[in-house]
């Protein structure tokens, strides 16, 4: 468990202790924040799940329903800054509250039970709880009115719209409950795709580095230094146009099933280096490039429909039947026929 | 640019509008605004900017929606293939997931 800096203090309540949060993010917030980003710990970031307050709040102050996934939380309480709040974090095991609603965990289930645990009937005197819309797709709000007597009421999708949604009189507008995947949001993802590679981004290189130095004759250390570099280069501007490219020029690029997005870009940034950087290659080992180069970009856009929000689970599949054995049997020719070549 | 697209006429979304109470559950739940609302009942009014993530069907009270959840996720479906399941986001034993 992290260091609970974010807790400033404790209210007495009727229903015993609670623990009263800070409404600003601490350099430590923030560094972690960056390190999440890359995927440092991120499968463990966690507050204690559990009831907080925002400020001073009494009975009649709304109850924000969250996850407890610190980037979640954080959010909520930045975004209730000035506001006097009661906070109602889920047990999701530390995940954010779609995927974790996805699965289940933010639910009905937990939610009617985190309700009772809490006492929150004498808590509050109103009867609701504000949960995220993002919530929605594990949360059946009739079934927690039934559990619990409280009515789910559905807030913004983003956190930052919870002053407007709050001073409109509980008014969540169309735009609020839209789901948007903007430069902005796409480029905040791209290092966890970039981080997706772990170690194969060390292991792949290094086995076409030696590989590269195989000759009719034998091995020569020098013929992996300059192909094997080469390749590493070929294989790292793959990762690059999967993992960076395909994910900033998403609604630019043609196509909309991701694989070909990828092989697209894959492809584009394979033409730009063989045309500047080794005009010379043999045109067979140019398209054993080709081929390696666009299945590798391919998969790895194809993977960013996960990242995505608005990719369907039947659309994945259906690009998926043709793409995956496509991206495996490209890659495999095109491995194969590179290592033939060494031998010619 | 505001609404992205996916693949077209993929989506499972179904709705039975004899059961439809016009409630709008669905609409406030939608992040991608499917529905519609016409003659005090809902309607689906884009139905390939469905991601069948299963809000609306969920929230429903008169069961009046249906669609096949899951993740849409390539990683997922691969690892439901590997384990021989369901398209499946939890990698928990791995450690890094969505």
């Amino acid at each position: 468990m992290l260091k609970r800096e974010y807790i400033i203090g404790e209210l007495d309540t009727i229903v015993g202790k609670v623990p009263q949060v800070s409404t600003t993010w601490s350099n430590t917030d923030v560094w972690s924040t960056i390190k999440v980003r890359w995927s440092i710990g991120r499968m463990n970031y966690k507050v204690k799940q559990g009831l907080y307050a925002v400020g001073n709040p009494d009975k009649s102050s709304s109850i924000f329903v969250t996850a407890n996934y610190k980037l979640s939380f954080d959010h909520i309480r930045l975004a209730l800054k000035g506001i006097d709040a009661w906070m109602l974090v889920l047990d999701t095991k530390g995940i954010n509250v779609w995927c974790a609603a996805g699965k289940g965990t933010f639910g009905t289930k937990e939610l009617s039970y985190r309700i009772k645990a809490h006492g929150l009937e004498k808590l509050v005197d109103h009867k609701k709880v504000i949960v995220p819309q993002l919530g929605a797709v594990g949360v059946a709000a009739h079934e927690v009115k039934s559990k619990t007597g409280f009515t789910v009421m559905y807030g913004p999708v983003l956190a930052e719209d919870i002053k407007a949604y709050i001073s409109s009189g509980y008014k969540v507008t169309a735009e609020m409950r839209k789901v948007r995947f903007t430069l902005m949001d796409r480029v905040k993802l791209i290092p966890v795709e970039l981080s997706y590679g772990k170690y194969y981004l060390l292991l792949v290189p290094a086995v076409f580095f030696i590989l590269a130095g195989l000759n009719p004759h034998g091995y020569s250390i020098d013929l992996a230094w300059e192909n094997g570099s080469l390749s590493i280069i070929y294989l790292l501007v793959a990762y690059f146009s999967g993992c960076v490219l395909t994910p900033l020029f998403l609604p630019w690029i043609p196509f909309r099933s991701f694989s070909l997005k990828g092989l697209f870009t894959g492809w584009l940034t394979a033409g730009i280096i063989f045309y500047f950087l080794s005009r010379s290659t043999n045109i067979i080992e140019i398209i054993s490039w080709f081929l390696m180069m666009g299945s590798i970009s391919s998969f790895l856009s194809m993977n960013f429909t996960g990242t995505s929000t608005y990719t369907s689970l039947s659309g994945v599949q259906k690009e998926m039947k043709i793409s995956l054995p496509a991206q495996i049997i490209a890659a495999g020719i095109g491995f194969i026929t590179w290592i033939i070549l060494r031998f010619l | 640019m505001d609404t992205l697209v996916y693949l077209k006429n993929v989506v499972t979304l179904q709705l039975d509008q004899q059961k439809c109470s016009g409630c709008k559950m669905c609409i406030n739940v939608c992040p991608h605004e499917v529905f519609g609302f016409k003659d005090k009942k809902a309607f689906i009014a884009i139905k390939d900017h469905c991601m069948e993530c299963g809000a609306c069907k969920i929230n429903c009270p008169e069961g009046a929606i249906n669609v096949k959840t899951g993740v849409g996720c390539a990683a997922g479906v691969i690892n439901g293939l590997l384990k021989g399941t369901e398209p499946s986001c939890d990698c928990s034993s791995k450690g890094n997931c969505c």
